[in-house]
């Protein structure tokens, strides 16, 4: 009468509905009835839009020739973008001094390698070298005129080069600015205090647009006779200004969310204001505002586009102003795209890095 | 001896006060600020007399002489209408876009939040895709795709897409049937704000009944059928006060029927949907943000997941959700001035830009549109703190 098993039974492998991909797709997808409707809906959507972009941008699409008459597919007509990728690239740049707008980037490529990975600890040379060489390489670069480098007007610049020009020099200017301001929010001194809280809530309150118009058309009459910069220069100080307000506040911030004990600890050991604040306070403020800061940059990149508002040719309006040529008619999906391409690149590398940055900074009080 | 150590240590501390260093530092910031106004203004004086440009707000009161695109709610003709008449369409024709852009991007945001937070994959997906793509492209880019490369290239008038018989998509917009109101039209708008009134009072007394007796009423269904059955019953009474205008083909155009012009389209599809895009992610930050143990000591009670969500996390959430929202609103109305790209008749294009050209009075029109900005910013801003304060925490 053996009925009773002696020994235990070997292990039964999970049900093949609960594990492996039929119960993650049960799990995920087909829970419910309306959850089934919505995958089924949503999978047919995606087929809809891929299938389209793919046979726009890719079967259908023109890759080879010169002309408008080379587009003969239905699809985009990527020989546009070809034909004026160096205009794109270097606006009006001449041809024969591109190669120190290249030069340029590699100098900054590389200190931006070391300055943002985790290659070197130590950040002291690589960020005296991204933040003091490479800047006055550039200026003395791009804009010639010494070590027999031929002046290349800033009118002549444009495209991509612009929009990178824009963005990094209002980037390095609205930091400092913008800790100042946000410094001086804080402040003990009522008037100091009044002055950094009108800037900020003033230039925060109207838009970019209204700020440039202003650098472009009142900052002339402001200046003395004679004085005048050129555009680029207006634009850049509309920029700075723009978002050191914004940076202000992402600071101001950081500082919020330091206890007061570190100010009064740093006081008591002696340490003077200044003191106190560029090596106990701001460290740990910036550093926890990093994100936002990279946030705030993503934005002021994205923003450089509306001085296509004041006639300067920066990416967009250079693609603009190509699509509007009459040899090109009809040609605005494609320049929109391949603008919109390009800024997503920029704009989503820069949004993973803050997110790998926020990761890396938060140890230890994460689950 | 002691007094002369006394002595210096005094005047060394006078030196060394904080309360004294403040006050100096104040003060010559103050003498640098009033320097460097009275300096910009002396230049400004000078270029202003050499280049002949008038000052003062008279100029408002000049006949304007240029044709605006878009008018609503008002007449305009470029010979007898002044400056001031652009200014106050400008303001109109920005309000009527970011009030609406406002009201489509926050259902854009929350339908898009609420489905990121979908445990379907692919919708989850979905949504993720549509936040990470709109977010990371200029605003202005999509701008200039909507109206160039979208709605610039669909068919001429005479090939319209149509749906039905009276609602085309053109080149020139969308046309759909109007209703014009005729005599005693009146009626149906007071009706509904009665019925909006009542659902309120109904609202209030249903609460005040549940805390005391415990006892629910359906307040939701009962505003809704006041809100419809009511001005559906003046309608009735009145026999019709209004009577429709539906599009129709002319020689050249359409004619009849309302229309919405292709610039305020293009220009309401981009801001909505940008703005929709940081909507969502803070919807979604906020859900997230209240904790789990919510949900589960919800069910454990025994209430219903719909009532879960209505009654516990929501209300939790909108707490978290309101602040940035309140600055996402800010952008919507602060990036309508984008409309300058696109042709779009709001203040910062017809007033900051057409009117400062024709009459060269950059300071005064800048500073109007400034002003007409930060007086926005400002009341966007109450009313949401308002809101806030109403449904923030009330801790003991």
């Amino acid at each position: 009468m053996a009925i009773v098993k002696t020994e235990r039974h070997e292990d039964l492998p999970p049900p093949v509905s609960q594990t492996g991909v039929i119960g993650w797709m049960r799990e995920n997808l087909f829970s419910s009835p309306l959850n089934a409707l919505l995958t089924v809906v949503s999978i047919y959507v995606i087929y809809w839009a891929l299938s389209g972009i793919i046979s726009y941008a890719f079967i259908n699409a023109n890759f080879v020739g010169e002309t408008r008459e080379d587009c003969t597919g239905s699809g985009a007509c990527w020989v546009f973008i070809k034909a004026r990728f160096g205009q794109i690239m270097y606006g009006f740049y001449p041809v024969e001094e591109r190669w120190r707008v290249d030069v340029g980037y590699v100098l900054a490529a590389i200190g931006l390698f070391f300055v943002l990975s985790d290659v070197v600890k130590n950040k002291k040379w690589p960020a005296l070298y991204l933040f003091v060489f490479v800047p006055v390489a550039c200026f003395f670069l791009f804009s010639g005129g010494y070590f027999g480098l031929e002046v290349v007007e800033t009118s002549q610049w444009g495209g991509l080069f612009l929009t990178l020009v824009l963005a990094s020099v209002s980037i390095f200017v609205s930091l400092p600015l913008g800790i100042v301001l946000a410094l001086g929010r804080r402040s003990s001194m009522p008037i100091v205090r009044m002055l950094c809280v009108g800037f900020i809530e003033f230039v925060r309150g109207v838009p970019l647009i209204t700020v440039l118009f202003m650098a472009s058309v009142m900052l002339p009459l402001f200046l003395p006779e004679g004085m005048n910069f050129d555009k680029l220069i207006r634009a850049l100080v509309g920029m700075s200004l723009f978002s050191a307000a914004y940076m202000a506040e992402v600071v101001r911030g950081g500082l919020q969310a330091i206890p007061k004990g570190q100010m009064e600890a740093a006081k008591s050991l002696g340490l003077g204001y200044w003191q106190a604040m560029g090596l106990i306070i701001l460290p740990q403020a910036l550093k926890i505002s990093i994100p936002s800061i990279v946030n705030t940059f993503i934005g002021l990149f994205k923003d450089t586009t509306l001085v296509l508002i004041i006639g300067l040719l920066d990416l967009l309006s250079i693609v603009k102003a190509g699509t509007t040529d009459k040899e090109w008619v009809g040609m605005a999906t494609e320049g929109y795209v391949f603008v919109a391409a390009v800024f997503w690149v920029f704009c989503f590398g820069m949004s993973r890095y803050s997110i790998w940055l926020e990761n890396k900074l938060h140890t230890g009080h994460k689950r | 001896m002691t007094t002369d150590v006394q002595g210096s240590a005094s005047s060394d501390s006078m030196l060394r006060d904080p309360r004294v260093r403040a006050i100096f530092y104040q003060i010559l910031v103050i003498v640098l600020i009033v320097l460097f106004v009275a300096y910009v203004g002396h230049n400004t004086a000078i270029n202003l007399e050499k280049r002949g440009i008038a000052s003062g707000f008279n100029f408002l009161s000049q006949p304007s002489g240029f044709g605006i695109g878009i008018v609503l709610l008002m007449d305009y003709s470029s010979q007898t209408s002044t400056h001031l008449d652009v200014l106050i369409i400008g303001i109109i024709n920005t309000l009527a876009v970011s009030l609406s852009g406002i009201f489509l991007a926050t259902i854009i945001g929350f339908i898009f939040g609420v489905l990121r937070l979908s445990k379907n994959w692919v919708v989850n997906k979905i949504a993720a895709v549509y936040i990470e793509v709109i977010r990371n492209i200029p605003l202005l880019v999509q701008l200039m795709f909507w109206y160039f490369a979208v709605l610039s290239v669909l068919p001429l008038v005479g090939d319209s897409i149509r749906f039905g018989e009276s609602f085309f998509i053109n080149n020139r917009g969308v046309n759909f049937p109007a209703i014009i109101p005729s005599n005693g039209f009146w009626v149906i708008p007071v009706t509904l704000l009665v019925a909006i009134v009542l659902s309120i009072i109904i609202g209030k007394w249903a609460r005040r009944r549940q805390d005391l007796t415990g006892q629910p009423f359906p307040v939701f269904l009962t505003s809704l059928a006041l809100i419809i059955i009511l001005p559906v019953i003046a309608t009735l009474v009145m026999g019709s006060p209004f009577t429709m205008s539906y599009p129709e083909f002319g020689r050249f155009s359409i004619t009849g029927g309302w229309s919405l012009e292709p610039e305020f389209l293009a220009l309401l599809l981009g801001l909505s949907i940008y703005t929709g895009a940081f909507i969502a992610e803070i919807v979604r930050s906020g859900i997230n943000s209240v904790s789990h143990g919510q949900t589960e000591a919800a069910h454990s009670l025994g209430v219903r997941p719909g009532m879960t969500m209505r009654l516990v996390i929501l209300p939790q959430a909108l707490r978290v959700i309101v602040p940035p929202l309140t600055s996402q609103y800010l952008n919507l109305t602060k990036n309508s001035s984008l409309a300058t790209a696109i042709g779009y008749a709001d203040i910062t294009a017809i007033f900051a830009g057409t009117s400062l050209n024709q009459t060269g009075q950059a300071i005064e029109v800048i500073f109007i549109t400034m002003l007409f900005y930060l007086v926005i910013s400002l009341l966007i801003s109450m009313f949401m703190n308002w809101y806030n304060k109403r449904i923030a925490l009330v801790e003991r």
